[in-house]
């Protein structure tokens, strides 16, 4: 893949950083549901990107700890290095820091309104369905496949009957993963 | 207690954190903590921690804060940090706790990227990803399971809070339609509802 310094050119990476920037306002429910558009932008329209690096990328990025959102720094990185990681990452964070801090003011400051307690309340039930929807889709790959469905329940039941730290839990999966019982 | 007095406690217990981050370097440190362990996603992690380990937020406060994280563009954890860091300590806090929450983490992932090639084809780390994948979901899992306790002190009331919860399983999970439709979808409905059950 990419060296530390780009031979892109500026204008290179400023467009990098603008399309990110406006994928940014896109990214509802998290950077990782533009990734068809990144991709269609990395590889189909400028070629920076071959499709396996693509999804090595990101990959990469759900396999180390950290929010999600650090695929978007693998996929600058491997696009044009220091300065790839650095204009793709100012890029999607910006608008949506910006927003959510206009947001958040906001709402802290009229919490007590009937407006606003509607509005976090409502959408209460749709969070816990949208998290159960989230582990469902994890899961999705285990699947069929006793040892990993055992890992799946077993940390559900660790997690909700214990107070175990979860690097408990991920240390179990990665041995057993490794030993081939997942 | 009389029973109204340990009404009142209950409901204070839900909108009174135990504890306050104490400094912007405990911000820092607690978020960079929080992201270090998050793999396959940081929101389980973050609800042990703010809310378990830390307590800075009672379980109401987590599902109101993630509400709103949720419809807002961006990353769900990275709105998190920010909105917490801002209750606390205004901008710096705000920054703070971002910092805390990517700096040192994506030094580890451009350190993983660059080994990466090397050793991804190896049978052991795959297998050791696919068990860490496994885990992950069960983390997000049992995470939902806490957090629905919270909905029955809430307006909605649990037949509508079941309701709202399942059809946004089927539409997201089953049927994977994209978020944003869903969202829009369910939301305004669910918000007029509650609005019209908190009637004062």
């Amino acid at each position: 893949m990419t060296a530390w310094f780009t031979t892109h050119s500026w204008a290179d990476i400023g467009s990098l950083f603008g399309h990110f920037l406006m994928l940014s306002f896109l990214a509802i429910g998290g950077a990782i549901t533009t990734t068809p558009e990144m991709s269609r932008y990395l590889v189909t329209e400028r070629g920076w990107l071959s499709p396996p690096e693509f999804t090595a990328s990101i990959a990469i990025a759900q396999a180390a700890p950290g929010p999600n959102v650090l695929f978007v720094a693998v996929l600058g990185w491997n696009v044009a290095g220091v300065m790839g990681a650095a204009a793709a990452m100012a890029g999607i964070l910006i608008p949506s820091t910006a927003l959510s801090l206009w947001a958040t003011r906001w709402g802290q400051a009229r919490k007590e309104t009937r407006g606003v307690r509607a509005f976090t309340a409502g959408l209460a039930p749709i969070t816990i369905g949208l998290l159960i929807a989230t582990g469902w889709i994890l899961s999705g790959p285990a699947a069929g496949h006793v040892g990993s469905m055992a890992l799946v329940l077993g940390t559900v039941v660790m997690m909700v009957r214990t107070k175990l730290s979860p690097m408990w839990a991920v240390a179990a999966g990665a041995v057993a993963g490794a030993l081939g019982f997942a | 207690m009389s029973e109204e007095a340990v009404q009142t406690a209950v409901a204070d217990a839900a909108v009174t954190p135990a504890a306050v981050p104490q400094s912007l370097g405990d911000l820092f440190w607690t978020f960079t903590r929080m992201s270090l362990q998050g793999f396959g996603g940081v929101l389980a992690i973050a609800q042990r921690e703010l809310v378990e380990r830390k307590q800075w937020m009672t379980r109401e406060q987590f599902v109101e804060t993630l509400s709103v994280s949720q419809v807002l563009p961006g990353p769900n954890v990275v709105n998190l940090s920010l909105m917490i860091g801002d209750r606390h300590f205004g901008l710096r806090g705000a920054f703070s706790a971002l910092a805390g929450m990517l700096l040192i983490p994506l030094l580890v992932v451009l350190a993983i990227t660059a080994l990466y090639a090397q050793f991804a084809t190896h049978p052991m780390v795959s297998g050791a990803l696919r068990g860490m994948g496994a885990v992950s979901a069960g983390l997000v899992i049992a995470t939902a399971f806490k957090l629905a306790v919270t909905l029955r002190r809430g307006p909605m009331g649990v037949p509508l809070s079941v309701l709202f919860g399942a059809v946004t399983f089927v539409a997201v999970g089953l049927l994977r339609w994209p978020l944003v439709w869903v969202l829009l979808a369910l939301g305004p409905v669910a918000i007029a509802l509650a609005w019209h059950r908190l009637k004062p």
